[in-house]
């Protein structure tokens, strides 16, 4: 090329070189952009997927998981196992066991979407942690409802107590007709023992499967 | 005060003193890129080791002296070895001539411009050295990339040398100083009555000092281990360590060197409070300007290509220099013709 | 690293023509990902480079063979992760087709604005890393942080910020709500000015031009030979775009430019993909004018099971031509899902296309063909 192109393109590279190093420049004076984890940390948006969890019903202070399977047919990756039980005065069976393999999952949400309760949700979980592999490979979604519901518990007594004494009038209610209906003589009302809300241990009425114990 | 007025004292004092500055240099220069890179980056830099990162050299120290230093089999050994200490000591002998201010220079010798650059041709030869002993065909590779790079940068820079001897007519390095006396249009860059051209002449100085040192946009020899592995490839722990030191230390001389002869070395730029420790303080921050502007361009550009690199030094700054020199011959030589003529 | 015992010579009897094989091996500094490339080198010279795959194979056509249409929505998103709205909307699209489910047009709409979202931040992965594999440590930063802008609007939208699985056969998953959509126009305001500092930063210094003009001329011929498609051909002067030539979703009712320069080297490649940014943001905000108010999914069966035959649907993806061909025996689980991959086409020309080239040069050129491993491999 000719001397004068030659001449030209030289400064006009130089020339660019100048502008690039002006922008770096006025980057530098900007703020940085860092987080500093873990000093500081972000809040999740609403719809943030983390690994699901059973929803706490403020009505009856249990989960709203009837184990009808539907997210454990949904699941692409196999990683649902569910178990329930029909207790006493209930139309539906509650969940005993909800058991999510996270290190199969893979977040797409087709349980969340499947299920007919609105029973699960995303959590907004995304630093778990643990020392063990069995806290991943056997997320027990019971435990942790467990868990958040005591802490709703003390954070909303009333509630709380609400929630109880519904459930165990409804237990007591059914109590009472089952054995109404097993035995003709009219006996005692329930036992104290039938106030919690869990299989009775009285003989005369029927009994569920025993749940397993993980 | 009698022993210290004793030359060999005065001398071995020096020399501590230069070691000190050159370490620490190369310690704190790592931090002060890798923040400064944060900074453009718009990310913190290292925070964590100490207030700010200030730990964080100290911390890359102890890492690679815990290393194992290995020396393969097969290499020369003694060539090996020999390689990064023969990189790390021209730096140190070429600060020995340097000004830090009118009293604060280990030996003032009156050929101090050659000196320096004498050793600075040294450098190529120990990495050249260290690239064959490591018996590596990558290592023996870059080694010659870096060796046909520094020669085709060193001589638009001796041109500009050349250029700069013929306006201060000397090479004592303190008296090239004390001729930019005065304040800022004093300096040697701005003497554009003897050389119009000094600007474009300070920039060639400045790539070809970015060239040799192999910085980037020049860095081939290092950063050409994406592709392949670079020149220092077998060396482990504190012998890669003392090749990146010596990086640093490069940096520093060239830069002091550009501070001494375009830039006034220790002269103040109002004028005034050139004395003493003042002079130093001048020095050191002209200096330090020049590594910041280093660092700043070495992380806004990619890099260029081999052959880019030597078109731009063989079509582009030889031409160039070339040209200033005769210009600059041309101008001093006016008076004198005009005088002839009228 | 290589490793001493893979430099084989192989002297051919005469030692000026001595080659050696150098293997570009599977671990990459640079962010290309698990490819490995097998060069048979004359010095510095490529005699012949031969792209050897399979490293990240992950079976995706064969999973669809044994999950039913519903569950093999996740995989889509993971077969080209930079891009996976795309991909997604290849599938779902395929399989409206085939059950001719009608979908609504806000869905259709918000299937657009999400897409062409995806495709700026795919392209500004593609940018950083070609920097990067350049030597400029700073621009990939840069683009990270326009980049964090989206994923934090999809994430705000639909929870995830990479593999999304967001669209359903019919629709969205959810709808978009008026924060996506502000956030969204705030997006495109910031954007442009970003684009234009892009542009001063990289695109006109003269070491990068230097670096990318006239490097690796990869020609129309050579793209219709080996079915290269995406910014490859329309960096080599032919105007194929798949919204333009297969139209799909609202794309008739949107202008939009192609962006196509004829060089068909490195920089014409770069510039298309730094255009199509520009045209990207364009069409979003033609998107978020026209978006009507609606159902965000349509009536899709319970159980859904397609009629016997074969459909095909393609996307303009951010690399290129994706197409499934999906094969149902009225079951409810596929007969077969077929996946053409535009990185596939794309790397298939390298090795004709690097021959003779300089290595450092190879390089950049397989970084302007912005290959995504997992992509090729599947």
């Amino acid at each position: 090329m000719s001397l004068k192109t030659a001449f030209l393109e030289t400064l006009s590279g130089f020339k660019s070189l100048l502008t690039g190093m002006r922008i770096t420049a006025r980057e530098a004076a900007k703020p940085s952009i860092t987080v500093q984890y873990p000093h500081e940390t972000l809040k999740m948006p609403d719809r943030f997927r983390g690994h699901v969890k059973l929803v706490l019903d403020p009505e009856t202070g249990k989960s709203r998981c009837t184990s009808c399977n539907l997210c454990v047919r949904a699941c692409p990756s196999d990683c649902i196992e569910v178990e329930g039980i029909k207790r006493e005065g209930e139309k539906k069976k509650s969940v005993t066991e909800y058991v999510l393999d996270f290190t199969t999952c893979s977040l797409c949400g087709s349980c969340v979407e499947a299920c007919p309760s609105d029973a699960i949700e995303y959590s907004k979980d995304y630093n778990v942690v643990s020392l063990h592999r069995e806290d991943f490979s056997r997320m027990d979604l019971v435990k942790k409802l467990e868990a958040e519901a005591k802490v709703w518990a003390e954070k909303n007594p009333e509630a709380a107590a609400k929630a109880k004494a519904a459930s165990e009038a409804a237990t007591a209610a059914a109590a009472s007709a089952a054995l109404a209906k097993a035995t003709p003589a009219p006996s005692t009302s329930a036992t104290p023992a039938a106030a919690a809300p869990s299989v009775t241990t009285s003989g005369v009425l029927p009994r569920g499967p025993e749940p397993k114990t993980t | 005060m009698h022993l210290l007025s004793l030359e060999p004292i005065r001398i071995l004092l020096y020399l501590f003193g230069i070691c000190a500055f050159v370490g620490a240099n190369a310690a704190y220069l790592v931090l002060a890129e890798r923040k400064g890179a944060g900074r453009i980056q718009r990310r913190p830099g290292p925070n964590e080791a100490g207030f700010g990162g200030i730990l964080q050299p100290i911390a890359d120290g102890i890492k690679l002296l815990a290393k194992q230093v290995m020396v393969p089999p097969g290499t020369d050994g003694l060539l090996f070895r020999a390689a990064p200490l023969l990189v790390m000591a021209p730096p140190l002998m070429c600060l020995a001539v340097i000004p830090f201010s009118d009293s604060l220079v280990a030996r003032n010798l009156n050929v101090g411009l050659l000196f320096v650059f004498s050793f600075g041709s040294i450098n190529v030869m120990a990495l050249m050295l260290g690239g064959w002993a490591s018996r590596n065909k990558f290592a023996i590779i870059s080694a010659a990339r870096v060796v046909s790079q520094s020669v085709a940068y060193e001589i638009p820079m001796l041109l500009v040398v050349i250029t700069l001897l013929m306006v201060t007519g000397t090479m004592d390095l303190n008296e090239i100083i004390g001729q930019q006396a005065g304040g800022i249009w004093h300096w040697n860059l701005f003497k554009v009555w003897v050389n119009p051209l000094m600007p474009v002449t300070f920039i060639i100085f400045f790539i070809c000092m970015l060239a040799e040192t192999n910085r980037a946009p020049f860095d081939m020899a290092e950063a050409e281990s994406e592709l392949v592995a670079g020149a220092f490839t077998e060396y482990g722990g504190m012998g890669f360590g003392v090749f990146f030191m010596a990086e640093y230390a490069n940096i520093v001389v060239g830069c002091s060197l550009a501070t001494v002869l375009f830039l006034g070395g220790w002269q103040s730029p109002i004028g005034v409070l050139s004395g003493g420790l003042w002079g130093a303080g001048w020095f050191l921050l002209k200096m330090y300007g020049l590594i910041f502007t280093v660092i700043w361009i070495r992380w806004t550009f990619p890099r260029t290509q081999f052959y880019s690199l030597l078109n731009l030094s063989w079509k582009i700054l030889i031409p160039v220099s070339l040209f200033t020199l005769l210009l600059t011959g041309a101008m001093m030589k006016l008076p004198l013709v005009f005088n002839q003529l009228f | 690293m290589i490793a001493q015992k893979d430099l084989i010579r192989v002297d051919n009897g005469d030692p000026t023509k001595e080659t050696f094989v150098l293997n570009l091996g599977p671990q990459h500094p640079a962010a290309h990902g698990v490819l490995r490339v097998l060069l048979t080198m004359d010095g510095e010279w490529i005699q012949r480079a031969e792209p050897i795959i399979g490293y990240i194979h992950r079976m995706h056509e064969k999973m669809g063979e044994n999950r039913t249409w519903a569950k093999f929505l996740p995989n889509t998103s993971r077969i080209d992760y930079l891009s996976a709205m795309h991909y997604t909307h290849a599938f779902v699209g395929a399989v409206e087709r085939a059950a001719k489910i009608e979908v609504p047009e806000r869905a259709e709409y918000a299937r657009v604005i999400t897409s062409e979202l995806n495709r700026i931040s795919s392209h500004m992965v593609w940018w950083g890393a070609l920097l990067l594999d350049l030597g400029g440590f700073t621009p990939i930063l840069y683009a990270f942080d326009d980049r964090e802008k989206i994923l934090d609007l999809l994430e705000g939208l639909c929870g995830a910020r990479l593999t999304y699985c967001y669209y359903r056969f019919g629709g969205l998953y959810n709808d978009v709500d008026d924060a996506f959509l502000k956030g969204t126009r705030d997006f495109v305001t910031h954007m442009r000015p970003r684009l234009k500092m892009y542009r001063e930063l990289v695109t006109d210094n003269i070491i990068l031009r230097k670096r990318l003009m006239g490097i690796g001329p990869i020609s129309g011929e050579m793209c219709r030979k080996y079915g290269a498609t995406g910014p490859v051909i329309r960096g080599a002067g032919v105007a194929y775009d798949v919204r333009r030539a297969e139209p799909y979703s609202v794309y008739p009712k949107l202008s939009f430019k192609i962006p196509v320069h004829p060089e068909a080297d490195s920089m014409a490649r770069y510039l298309v993909r730094m255009d199509e940014m520009e045209e990207s943001l364009h069409i979003i905000e033609q998107a978020l004018d026209q978006i009507p108010a609606g159902p965000f999914i349509g009536k899709v069966p319970r159980v859904l099971k397609l009629p016997v035959g074969d459909t095909c649907y393609a996307v303009e993806a951010a690399r290129g031509r994706f197409m499934v061909r999906i094969v149902s025996d009225g079951k409810e689980i596929p007969y077969r899902i077929k996946l053409r991959t535009p990185s596939f086409s794309n790397l298939s020309l390298y090795e004709e296309a690097s021959k003779g080239m300089i290595l450092p040069d190879a390089l950049a050129m397989m970084g302007s063909l912005d290959l995504v491993i997992p992509d090729i491999d599947r």
